[in-house]
């Protein structure tokens, strides 16, 4: 447990999320994320992961949510009433599930946009250098529009954007959906080195527990709005019933990948 | 020959113009999304303060300029924070009947405050046309396609290349990413009817020392249809070489055409070749098909 690590970095504590003033999604999550720690959100599709994460940036109002009880801090500071500017502003970022990148913007001009809430050239500049020596792939993507990468690239791409906005926390949605194992390691490898080398914390919300058991050292298992279970990443994966329900391993180690039942659309958002 | 340049050379001058004032459409549509039937009465708008600062109080040019613009950036802050914020989430007629109402509302204003006699806005140009290989050029409609081109040229480079365009085209691409990377949504969608007033500003001036300033004047925003359905609603370049191509058009028809009919083909072409274009290529010259990954 974290509980005797000094303030957490993130405290979520009891929330209740409702969508459209009537559908209540969140009964109840708490969770906290240590300063410079990787905390594993699992759950199966509809768990309420994607919410929490949207709790916690703020972007839950833009889909008429609300966060209607509990309280989130960051830093002992209340930032659930705040919008996502502020948010990003204090040091969180989201990395929304389907990557989101700005498909008619080229690679580079979206690493740009992470610095938005930065008003200094000079070390955008070195951030971008930065992302670059993490995603070098994305170097000779630059000049590309984001739309014709390939999805890994884009993932890199929506990674690499968060992160020129210098956080604290990254807030990480289904980083692995719809890539190919081995990006899945490529990008989850480069998720570890960034918390270790520039201290990110990352709270990562995932289906594909296996992967994200391995890069992190706290778990919590969702379950229809609720947090079933939690504990050391060690201890979870280890658990009989996780073993079974989450990780997709049943006794004879065949795997079940929810990866297959989802699939992503992405349209421009005008009339919405 | 000569008469065929003449008139395509002066009407690609005017449709710098209609570039001008199809920008401003261009710019709220992409980044807000919102169809704003008030561009013309914007542009009359921006003419009628010009008129009154030049005529009425008697300012110098080089003071009136920046009030003006001053004022019509502000008019477009204060459109978009007191009208069309509060409308965010309404249904697309319910905004666009909005800024039926608008367009309404600048015309009654306008009048009530300046009067509807046409008033003229006398700027320094000298009136005797240059002869470049016997085409006649009006130092008017070059100085209405300089103020145009730098304008475009200016604000083509800021939404390219600063920080606030990279952040407007990424607000128009997707806005919820947008907000998830800290954009400050609502800051881009002020900024865009600002830019909006700004040209506006300008398209007033020009446009009202072309014709006079009364509310009339509105019309030059119906000629901003046509033009950004050839170019694609979405499409800043599109906006430029739609207002182009109409002004074109509408200048080479006139010539050949009016004397035989008794005049009147400018009025109606544009919208001829805007049906065409919606029938041919509904997204218009350069605006995007939507790129979609499943
Ligand atoms: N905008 C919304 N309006 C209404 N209900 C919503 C909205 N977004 C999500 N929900 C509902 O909330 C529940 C939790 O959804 P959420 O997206 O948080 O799950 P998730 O754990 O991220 O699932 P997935 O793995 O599929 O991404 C689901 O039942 C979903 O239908
Ligand atoms: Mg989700």
């Amino acid at each position: 447990m974290v509980s005797d690590a000094p303030r957490p970095l993130l405290s979520v504590s009891n929330i209740e999320v409702i969508y459209d003033h009537v559908i209540l999604v969140l009964k109840g999550v708490s969770l906290t994320v240590p300063e410079g720690g990787i905390v594993a959100l699992l759950g199966a599709n509809g768990a309420g992961k994607s919410t929490t994460l949207k709790a916690i940036s703020g972007l839950l109002r833009t889909e008429r949510g609300e966060v209607t009880k509990g309280a989130i801090e960051f830093r002992g500071r209340a930032i659930h009433r705040r919008n996502p500017s502020e948010v990003v502003k204090h040091g969180i970022v989201q990395v929304m599930e389907g990557r989101h990148v700005f498909e008619h913007l080229t690679v580079e001009e979206n690493l740009l946009t992470g610095a938005y809430t930065r008003h200094n050239g000079q070390s955008t500049k070195k951030d971008l250098d930065v992302v670059y020596h993490y995603f070098p792939r994305l170097t000779e993507r630059r000049g590309f529009k984001a739309g014709y990468v390939s999805g890994g690239e884009q993932q890199m791409v929506a990674i690499g954007r968060a992160l020129m906005a210098r956080p604290t926390l990254m807030l990480l949605d289904e980083p692995s959906m719809g890539l190919a194992p081995m990006l899945v390691t490529e990008i989850f490898e480069i998720v570890a080195r960034l918390n270790r080398a520039e201290g990110v914390a990352v709270l990562l919300a995932e289906q594909n527990a296996t992967m994200a058991l391995q890069v992190a050292r706290h778990g919590y298992v969702m379950e229809n709005g609720r947090i079933v279970l939690d504990g050391d990443a060690k201890a979870i994966s280890e658990n009989e019933d996780i073993k079974e329900f989450y990780l997709g391993l049943t006794g004879v180690g065949q795997r079940k990948s929810y990866r297959d039942v989802k699939h992503y659309r992405r349209r421009k958002r005008w009339l919405s | 020959m000569a008469f065929f340049f003449d008139l395509f050379v002066n009407g690609l001058m005017i449709g710098s113009m209609y570039a001008l004032v199809a920008l401003g459409f261009v710019l709220i549509y992409k980044a807000t999304s919102v169809v704003n039937f008030a561009q013309g009465e914007l542009v009359m708008f921006g003419g009628y303060i010009a008129a009154a600062l030049l005529v009425l109080y008697k300012l110098p040019l080089a003071v009136a300029l920046p009030v003006l613009l001053g004022s019509m950036i502000a008019l477009g802050f204060i459109v978009e924070r007191g009208v069309l914020r509060p409308m965010v989430g309404q249904n697309v007629i319910s905004v666009v009947m909005v800024t039926v109402g608008l367009a309404q509302v600048f015309q009654g204003a306008a009048a009530l405050l300046w009067g509807a006699q046409t008033k003229n806005i006398p700027l320094p140009i000298p009136l005797e046309p240059y002869v470049i290989w016997e085409i006649y050029l009006s130092p008017v409609n070059i100085a209405a396609a300089v103020v145009s081109g730098v304008f475009m040229v200016t604000f083509v480079w800021f939404f390219r290349k600063s920080r606030m365009g990279i952040a407007m085209r990424a607000t128009a691409n997707d806005q919820q990413a947008a907000m998830a990377v800290g954009i400050n949504v609502r800051m881009v969608f002020a900024l865009s009817w600002a830019i909006a007033g700004l040209a506006a500003a300008l398209g007033g001036v020009l446009w009202g020392n072309l014709i006079g300033v009364d509310t009339q004047l509105a019309l030059v925003g119906l000629k901003v249809f046509p033009a950004v359905i050839l170019g694609g609603l979405d499409s800043v370049p599109g906006a430029l070489v739609g207002g182009l191509i109409i002004g074109a058009v509408e200048s080479v028809a006139a010539g050949y055409v009016d004397p035989y009919v008794g005049g009147g083909t400018k009025d109606f072409l544009p919208y001829v070749l805007m049906i065409l274009a919606l029938m041919v290529r509904p997204y218009g010259f350069f605006g995007r098909e939507i790129i979609e990954r499943v």
